[in-house]
C-alpha cells in the first residue's frame, strides 16, 4: 500500500506541469534549499567556536538549550503560514479499497518527511558532534539530539493541530499570534521563564534518557490527536469539500463616472476584494508605503538624492507593479468569453490603466508624510509619481501583452510563483532602475533639480501621447490573441 | 446567415476539421452531433474567432469572422464553465454580460424574469459566488447569459449535459421558441441524440473533422442517428 502511495507522490510532483514547465524556478528552489542547508551546516559547526569565543565564561551547550523555546516560537509560526496539510489529493482514493486509517496514517506520515523537519538537523547533528568532540559525555549528546529531532517532530504535529482548530479566514493567525506574544512576553519580562523551563527540561531529559519517554509520549499523543482530527474529516461534505463564502455586494457607482470602462473598473474591483490572490497585492501596499521608511532615516541615503527617485518609484508604484505585471492574466479564467464578447480591447485596456492610475495617485497622497525627512523627497516622490502615470503604466501593459501564463484566482498568495515567468523579471529593470538611471545620470551630470525635470518631463510626454501608445499596445493584444487564448485554456 | 467554405483547421498536419460547405439560414435550429474528437467544438471555437483556421473563412451575416469583429454585436454564446467569471454572483455576472451588450439593469431584469421557472429558486439571490454554484446551476447561468441582448445567432456547446431532465425539457422549449418564434439562428451541440432531434430542424453529423450527415429532422431521423451511431 505505502509503494503505491509513495508512486502517486512522485508522480504527483514530477508530472505537474508547474515542474515540467518551470525549470528556471525549480533550480531556484533547489538553489534556495542547498543555501539553507548550507547555512544551517556552517552555523551548527560554526556556532560552538563563537558562542565560547563572545561568552568565554558560560557554557555554550547551556546557552543553545536557552534558546531552544525561540527556536519552537519561532518554528512554530512560521509553520502556521507556510505548511499546509495536504489533505486535499487524497480525494480521488476515497472510493478506492483502500482503509481510511491508512490513507490518514500516509498523510500524516508524509508530513513528517518534510524539508522543515530534516532543516534543523543540519545544525543539529555538526553541533552535536562539535560537543563530542569537545569532550561532552558522548550519550548525553546523543540523546540531545534526539530530542531535538522530537521537538521538530512535536511542532510539526502541533501545527496541524493548531491549523485544524483555528478556522480558515483571513484572520484565523491572530489567535496564534496573540498567544505566541503573550508566551514571548511573559518569557521576555522574566515574569515566567519560559525558556529556563525548557532548557532545563532538555537537559534533565539529556542527562537521564528514561525521561526520553515523556516527549515521545507527548508525540505520540499529538499523532493521534492528528490522526482523530483527519479520519473524521475525511468525508466529502467536510474539510474535502471547497468553502463556499458568503457574497457581499457593493454597487460601486462611482464607476459611473468613467464612462465606457466603468463595467470592466468594477469587474475589476471585485476581481481584487474576492480573491485570495489580488487581495495580497492591496495589503502589499502597506508594505510599499511604508518601504521608504527603511531608507529615509537612515543618514548613508540622506546623501544620495537619487536613491530618492527608485524609492519613490516604489512607493507610488507599488500596486501599478503588483497588479499590472498580471495582465491579462488575472481574467485568464475567462478569457474566451472575453474574446468572443462586444468588447473592444480598448476599452478594457483603458480600464486597467485608469485603475493603475487612479492608486499612483493615491499613494501618493499617502506618502505626503514622508515630506518630513525633506522637501526634495516630496519633490521626487512626486516626479516618480508622474513618470509612473506617463510611462510605468504604458510599459507594464506592453509586457502583458507578452503574457502566456495562467493564473488560478483561488490560489494563496505568498510564495506562489504561478503565473510568472521570464517576463516579470525582465519586465521589473524598465520598471525600477531605467527611471532610477535617468535620474542620477541627470543628478550626477547637472543637479538635483533637473533630475525632477527629467522624470517629469517623460510623464508628462507618455500621458501625452497616451492615446497614441494605446493604440500601439492593442494592437499587440491583438496580436497575440490567439496565442493568449490558447495558454490561458491550459492548466497548469 | 451562417456561411462556411473551404474551412479546414490543421494541429501538427493533424486535420481535426475540414468542412468544404456548409449554410446556416437565419432563423434555423442547427444541431451538431458526433463523437468526442469529431470536431463539434473547434467549429464553435472558429465561429467564434478563438482559434485561427488554417485554411478557408466563415462568414457571419456576410461578415468574415477572422478578419472583423462586427459580428459579435449580434452574436451570443456559451461553450463551457469557462465563459463564466467565478468570482461574480449570477446577478452580477448577467447585469455584466448585459452591460457589454448594451442592455441596462431594467432590461437584463426583465429578460432574467422570465427564467425563474428555468433556474428553479437555485440561481438568483442565494448570495453565492458562481464558483460556488454545481455544475448545472453555472451551466444555467451561461445558457441564460447567452440570450441577453437580443442576439441574432446563438451559439450553446452541449446545453444538455449536465442539466436535470426538469431543466433539459424548459431548455428545449426554450430554444424552439427562439428559433420559431423569434427568428434567431441556433447552433447546439449534443451528443444526447434525442434532445437534438428534438429541438433542431436540421442536424449534422461530423465524424473525424467532415461532415458525413446533413439531415432535414423529420419522423425517421432519430432512427436514422442511431443506426448510424451504433454502427449497424
Amino acid at each position: 500500500m505505502i509503494k503505491h502511495f509513495l508512486r502517486l507522490e512522485w508522480k504527483q510532483y514530477f508530472r505537474s506541469s508547474y515542474w515540467q514547465k518551470s525549470l528556471g524556478l525549480n533550480i531556484l528552489l533547489v538553489f534556495f534549499a542547498l543555501y539553507f542547508i548550507a547555512m544551517f551546516l556552517l552555523g551548527g559547526l560554526a556556532l560552538y567556536p563563537i558562542l565560547k569565543k563572545m561568552y568565554p565564561d558560560n557554557d555554550p551547550f547551556v546557552i543553545v538549550n536557552g534558546f531552544i523555546f525561540y527556536w519552537i516560537i519561532a518554528d512554530l509560526l512560521m509553520r502556521f503560514f507556510f505548511q499546509k496539510l495536504p489533505v486535499m489529493s487524497v480525494k480521488p482514493l476515497l472510493t478506492l479499497p483502500i482503509k481510511r486509517s491508512s490513507v490518514v496514517n500516509f498523510v500524516l506520515g508524509k508530513s513528517a518527511l518534510s524539508f522543515l523537519n530534516f532543516l534543523p538537523l543540519f545544525a543539529v547533528i555538526p553541533f552535536g558532534l562539535v560537543l563530542i568532540s569537545e569532550g561532552y559525555n558522548v550519550s548525553t549528546t546523543i540523546v540531545w539530539m534526539f530530542v531535538m529531532l522530537l521537538i521538530t517532530l512535536i511542532i510539526n504535529f502541533l501545527n496541524f493541530i493548531i491549523e485544524s482548530l483555528t478556522a480558515e479566514s483571513d484572520l484565523s493567525f491572530l489567535p496564534l499570534i496573540a498567544t505566541t506574544s503573550v508566551l514571548f512576553a511573559l518569557n521576555y519580562f522574566n515574569i515566567v521563564s519560559f525558556s529556563e523551563i525548557v532548557s532545563k527540561a532538555v537537559l534533565s531529559i539529556a542527562e537521564n534518557p528514561l525521561l526520553l519517554c515523556i516527549p515521545i509520549l507527548l508525540l505520540v499523543g499529538l499523532y493521534l490527536y492528528n490522526y482523530r482530527i483527519l479520519r473524521a474529516k475525511l468525508f466529502l461534505d467536510s474539510s474535502l469539500k471547497s468553502k463556499t463564502q458568503e457574497v457581499k455586494v457593493a454597487d460601486m457607482a462611482w464607476t459611473r463616472r468613467f464612462g465606457k470602462v466603468a463595467p470592466f473598473m468594477q469587474l475589476d474591483l471585485k476581481l481584487i476584494w474576492r480573491n485570495k490572490r489580488p487581495r495580497s497585492s492591496v495589503f502589499l501596499i502597506v508594505v510599499g508605503l511604508l518601504y521608504g521608511l527603511f531608507f529615509y532615516p537612515n543618514p548613508v541615503y540622506q546623501n544620495m538624492p537619487w536613491f530618492f527617485a527608485f524609492v519613490g518609484i516604489f512607493v507610488t508604484g507599488i500596486f501599478l507593479i503588483n497588479f499590472g505585471q498580471f495582465v491579462p492574466a488575472w481574467d485568464s479564467g475567462y478569457y474566451k468569453m472575453l474574446m468572443s464578447q462586444n468588447i473592444t480591447y480598448q476599452d478594457y485596456l483603458k480600464s486597467k490603466f485608469t485603475l493603475m492610475s487612479l492608486s499612483v495617485i493615491i499613494l501618493f497622497v499617502l506618502s505626503i508624510p514622508y515630506v518630513y525627512f525633506g522637501w526634495d523627497i516630496l519633490l521626487a516622490h512626486f516626479a516618480a509619481a508622474i513618470y509612473n502615470i506617463g510611462v510605468n503604466t504604458h510599459v507594464i501593459l506592453f509586457g502583458g501583452s507578452f503574457n502566456r501564463k495562467k493564473i488560478d484566482l483561488n490560489q494563496r498568495a505568498a510564495f506562489n510563483y504561478q503565473g510568472t515567468g521570464a517576463m516579470q523579471w525582465l519586465i521589473g529593470f524598465p520598471l525600477m532602475f531605467l527611471p532610477m538611471g535617468i535620474f542620477a545620470l541627470f543628478y550626477y551630470t547637472i543637479n538635483f533639480e533637473s533630475g525632477i525635470a527629467a522624470l517629469t518631463i517623460l510623464g508628462l510626454l507618455g500621458m501625452v501621447f497616451h492615446q497614441k501608445l494605446m493604440k500601439f499596445i492593442t494592437e499587440k493584444y491583438l496580436d497575440s490573441k490567439y496565442k493568449m487564448i490558447n495558454a490561458f485554456s491550459q492548466d497548469n | 446567415m451562417i456561411t462556411t467554405s473551404n474551412l479546414s483547421k490543421k494541429y501538427n498536419d493533424n486535420i481535426v476539421l475540414h468542412i468544404d460547405n456548409l449554410d446556416i439560414p437565419k432563423g434555423q435550429s442547427f444541431g451538431l452531433v458526433g463523437n468526442n474528437g469529431a470536431g463539434k467544438t473547434t467549429f464553435f471555437s472558429l465561429l467564434l474567432d478563438l482559434i485561427q483556421p488554417t485554411s478557408g473563412h466563415i462568414k457571419n451575416n456576410n461578415i468574415l469572422v477572422h478578419q472583423s469583429e462586427d459580428w459579435k454585436p449580434f452574436t451570443s454564446s456559451f461553450i463551457d464553465e469557462s465563459f463564466l467569471i467565478g468570482y461574480l454572483t449570477p446577478e452580477e455576472y448577467f447585469y455584466f454580460i448585459g452591460e457589454l451588450r448594451g442592455q441596462n439593469k431594467a432590461d437584463v431584469d426583465a429578460l432574467v424574469s422570465q427564467f425563474e421557472d428555468f433556474f428553479h429558486g437555485e440561481i438568483l439571490n442565494q448570495k453565492k459566488y458562481l464558483r460556488d454554484l454545481s455544475k448545472g446551476n453555472q451551466k444555467k447561468v451561461g445558457i441564460v447569459s447567452a440570450l441577453l441582448g437580443n442576439p441574432e445567432v446563438i451559439i450553446l456547446d452541449e446545453p444538455f449535459a449536465n442539466l436535470d431532465p426538469t431543466t433539459q425539457i424548459r431548455l428545449k422549449k426554450i430554444i424552439k421558441d427562439l428559433a420559431e418564434t423569434k427568428g434567431v439562428t441556433v447552433l447546439i451541440s449534443s451528443h444526447d441524440l434525442m434532445h437534438v432531434t428534438d429541438v433542431c430542424e436540421r442536424i449534422v453529423v461530423l465524424e473525424k473533422g467532415k461532415i458525413v450527415k446533413d439531415l432535414a429532422t423529420s419522423e425517421a431521423t432519430l432512427k436514422e442517428l442511431e443506426a448510424h451511431f451504433s454502427g449497424e
